[in-house]
């Protein structure tokens, strides 16, 4: 089990209803979610969790992969058919020493390398925010990061049918409104002015979304 | 092995060109007709709930599983080949309808002298202007013998669009660039998205001629001369990668599929990959198919005639694996399967602009083009490099795993505080002017089989040896240094240039424009099919697709390949039905 702690984003908030809104100061209470892990131990997802929040920080700016939940994310792609490179051409021989344009030639799968990496950061999760910092500058070159920095910015932004961007904290941020049907009226309007319509999910615009390849078939 | 019952004619491939085919065969025939898709049973209605990034634009669910099959690639024959082991240079489909599917549907037609590249050139610039080792040849077809096809595949598909030229009279608003059209556009042009109407504002002023870019997701409800009906386009920003949600989108599934399913005369069989085409050698004859089901059972379909229409590389990797004609070597000059391998040059420009654009509306094919810099649009005469491209500012919806972290180069962080506050603020102010390019054909870039590679099945994967050149090269430099000019105009505040043509990059996308390997051509020394598609080798077999293309147009190929797979329909229902010869 993995607790996510958030704060209720701007979408939930406007969303509660009146008699939950009154009595209450306008910092929205913590809630705290208890979700099943299919993939990382505890430790491993405190680490993953920890490390998510420095590529992508709560901060100023708002919020970031501890909100968005990119630690559930991560961890349901890689108990699906992507951790396990399901969809990748692994047969051997595999060469080394190519240029980097001919793509990743490398034997090991999502798991293998997030399992690699986690070795390397023991203890991860209770340093510092600075000293975290220094820690992954030494490795960001790695594939191990790499692959971590590309996961941490889907969890961020994909549907939260995938366990990520939680309340479309990812999607508010930058003022994408999720899988919207038509724009036909406002297409070649708002010229030149940001139009921000109120984001919706895949599960709010559709009675049958697909499914998600790492739910199964 | 299983023997099937006979059929006059088997269909490889139920995208596009298979599709077309049976749809003219059950039309205008009583012949019987087999489809064989190597994918599952795809229909219109299956996209409605599949809005969803994630799954189909970063884990692309449409397409290819590379789980079972994938090509390696090479730069030169004295290299080793190396399998692109997962998606990114191009994204082959899978399914009924293949990677008409999940395409853009931009639907520029080739430039006129694209078809008669060789003569043209040599009569402007004279034969030493092209590359020493280019292959550059004409197709034996030439512009008003292909024109009225095109106009049946725009018609097709609804293309919605603003003609430049119609039977030789230049039209202001259209692309006076372009081939005479026999007839306007089906439907009007698509609304724009604010990025690209920046962008008609600045190529205004530099004097150059926008226009809209042709898209077959029709700005208007539209009934298609079969009689099938699909909506307006919707601007929900998910096309590309995608089936269309609503149906508006020009897909083989609703503009083919409905028409086949109804015709007795033709079964459509899903999840049949066909491994070989099988041929007798003495009769010069194809004799019919061998393929797999789902179930991993081998059978043998017969037929009088086979199409071959499968996506453009599994063409000519099919015609390998079966043995049908001479496999091309490039020390020799002999054989001509696997010859003439091109990919379009795609050099895309991001700019900054300091207004927000709202990029999550729009549609892939809504946009405007600039076609001053296209073929030979242009005098060459002093510039380092032949033929050229279309610029495009398109509306593909900005979607955010795939667009998000686009900073200015003063931010040198790729994650913490600083790159996010960054990227959060530039999200929704960065365009894209993106080029399209030619790219000629080359002795050197070329397909075999591998040595060492092979397939879920066992058989060898397609070997691409392929690489830029100068050509290339000098004309993205030319193209980017335009796109700088046409970024300035529009307000950038910064400007990150194409990516290197240094060497071919397999982990970018490119497009899915990959051609040749069976080119057409008027002797079968040269070539593979006749300017109908029918094979020098087997004369009841035809190839249909990019495949027959002997050079990369820098258009985007769809609308010519629907235009190719008509032409190859009159000439077999028209002539080889009744006299079943090699056509001349």
């Amino acid at each position: 089990m993995y607790s996510l702690d958030r704060k209720v984003s701007r979408i939930s908030a406007q969303d509660r209803s009146p008699q939950d809104q009154s009595g209450k100061s306008s910092k929205a209470p913590a809630q705290t979610l208890r979700i099943p892990l299919r993939f990382f131990t505890e430790t491993e997802a405190a680490i993953i969790a920890a490390a998510a929040s420095r590529i992508f920080p709560s901060d100023d700016a708002g919020p970031g992969a501890r909100e968005a939940g990119v630690v559930i994310y991560i961890d349901r792609q890689l108990a699906g058919p992507w951790g396990r490179d399901a969809h990748r051409y692994t047969h051997e021989p595999f060469d080394d020493g190519l240029v980097a344009e001919f793509g990743y030639q490398g034997k090991a799968n999502p798991r293998e390398i997030y399992r690699q990496g986690l070795k390397g950061l023991a203890g991860f999760d209770a340093l510092t925010p600075a000293q975290q910092d220094e820690k992954l500058k030494q490795i960001e070159s790695s594939l191990f990061f790499t692959t971590l920095r590309r996961n941490t910015i889907e969890g961020m932004f994909c549907d939260p049918i995938h366990g990520g961007n939680a309340d479309m904290v990812g999607w508010q941020l930058i003022g994408f409104p999720g899988p919207r049907m038509s724009n036909f009226t406002d297409i070649d309007t708002h010229y030149g002015q940001a139009f921000r319509p109120k984001p919706v999910s895949l599960k709010q615009v559709s009675a049958n979304p697909v499914r998600p390849s790492e739910e199964g078939t | 092995m299983k023997n099937l019952p006979h059929v006059d004619a088997v269909i490889i491939g139920g995208g596009w060109t298979g599709l077309l085919m049976a749809h003219e065969l059950a039309k205008h025939t009583p012949l019987s007709v087999a489809v064989l898709e190597r994918g599952g049973a795809r229909q219109s209605a299956d996209y409605a709930g599949g809005m969803d990034e994630l799954e189909f634009n970063v884990r692309f669910r449409m397409m290819q599983d590379y789980g079972l099959e994938t090509v390696t690639l090479r730069y030169t024959s004295r290299d080793r080949a190396v399998p692109i082991r997962q998606l990114g240079n191009f994204l082959p489909g899978l399914g009924t309808g293949g990677a008409g599917e999940h395409w853009g549907a931009v639907c520029p037609r080739y430039v006129a002298d694209l078809f008669e590249l060789y003569t043209k050139t040599v009569e402007r610039y004279g034969a030493k202007r092209l590359p020493e080792d280019h292959a550059v040849v004409d197709w034996g077809v030439t512009w008003n013998e292909i024109e009225p096809y095109y106009t049946r595949g725009d018609k097709l598909l609804g293309v919605s669009g603003k003609a430049g030229n119609i039977r030789g009279k230049l039209i202001a608003g259209g692309n006076p660039f372009e081939g005479p059209r026999s007839e306007e556009y089906p439907t009007p042009p698509m609304k724009l998205p604010y990025v690209s109407s920046l962008f008609e504002d600045a190529a205004k002023k530099l004097g150059y001629h926008p226009y809209p870019n042709p898209a077959a997701t029709p700005s208007v409800p539209y009934i298609n001369p079969d009689g099938v009906s699909r909506p307006g386009c919707a601007y929900c920003g998910f096309c590309d990668r995608f089936g269309c949600m609503i149906g508006a989108k020009a897909q083989p599934t609703n503009t083919l599929l409905p028409l086949v399913q109804r015709q007795k005369s033709v079964s459509l069989r899903n999840n049949c990959s066909v491994r070989r085409i099988v041929f007798d050698k003495t009769a010069k004859r194809a004799t019919g198919v061998q393929y797999v089901d789902a179930n991993g059972e081998e059978s043998f379909q017969p037929a009088d005639v086979v199409f071959l229409g499968s996506w453009t590389l599994n063409n000519t990797r099919l015609l390998l694996l079966s043995g049908i004609g001479q496999a091309y070597d490039p020390a020799t000059g002999k054989g001509t399967v696997g010859r003439n391998l091109t990919h379009q040059v795609n050099a895309p420009t991001q700019v900054f602009i300091e207004k927000p654009l709202n990029r999550f509306m729009g549609a892939a094919a809504t946009g405007v083009c600039v076609s001053d810099f296209d073929g030979d649009a242009f005098d060459h005469s002093n510039l380092p490099f032949l033929r050229g491209g279309t610029f495009r500012v398109a509306g593909t919806g900005f979607q955010p795993v795939v667009s998000f972290g686009v900073v200015p180069s003063t931010v040198k962080a790729r994650w913490g505080s600083e790159w996010k506050k960054a990227a959060i603020d530039w999200y929704d102010k960065v365009g894209t002017i993106g080029f399209a390019g030619e790219h000629i054909a080359y002795k050197t870039n070329y397909m075999d089989l591998d040595p060492r590679y092979k397939d879920h099945l066992g058989d060898p994967l397609l070997r691409l040896t392929l690489t830029w050149h100068e050509n290339e090269r000098n004309m993205v430099a030319f193209a980017s240094a335009k796109a700088n000019e046409l970024a300035r105009a529009m307000g950038a505040k910064e400007i990150i240039p194409a990516p290197s043509y240094e060497r071919y990059d397999a982990r970018r996308y490119q497009s899915t424009h990959v051609q040749g390997g069976t080119i057409m051509g008027r002797s079968p020394e040269a070539s593979v099919v006749n300017p109908w598609g029918q094979s020098w080798e087997l004369p009841n077999l035809f190839i249909m697709g990019a495949s027959t293309f002997p050079q990369n147009g820098a258009a985007n190929p769809t609308t010519s390949v629907l235009a190719f797979a008509y032409r190859t329909a009159d000439a077999v229902i028209g002539r080889y039905l009744k006299s079943p010869a090699p056509l001349a």
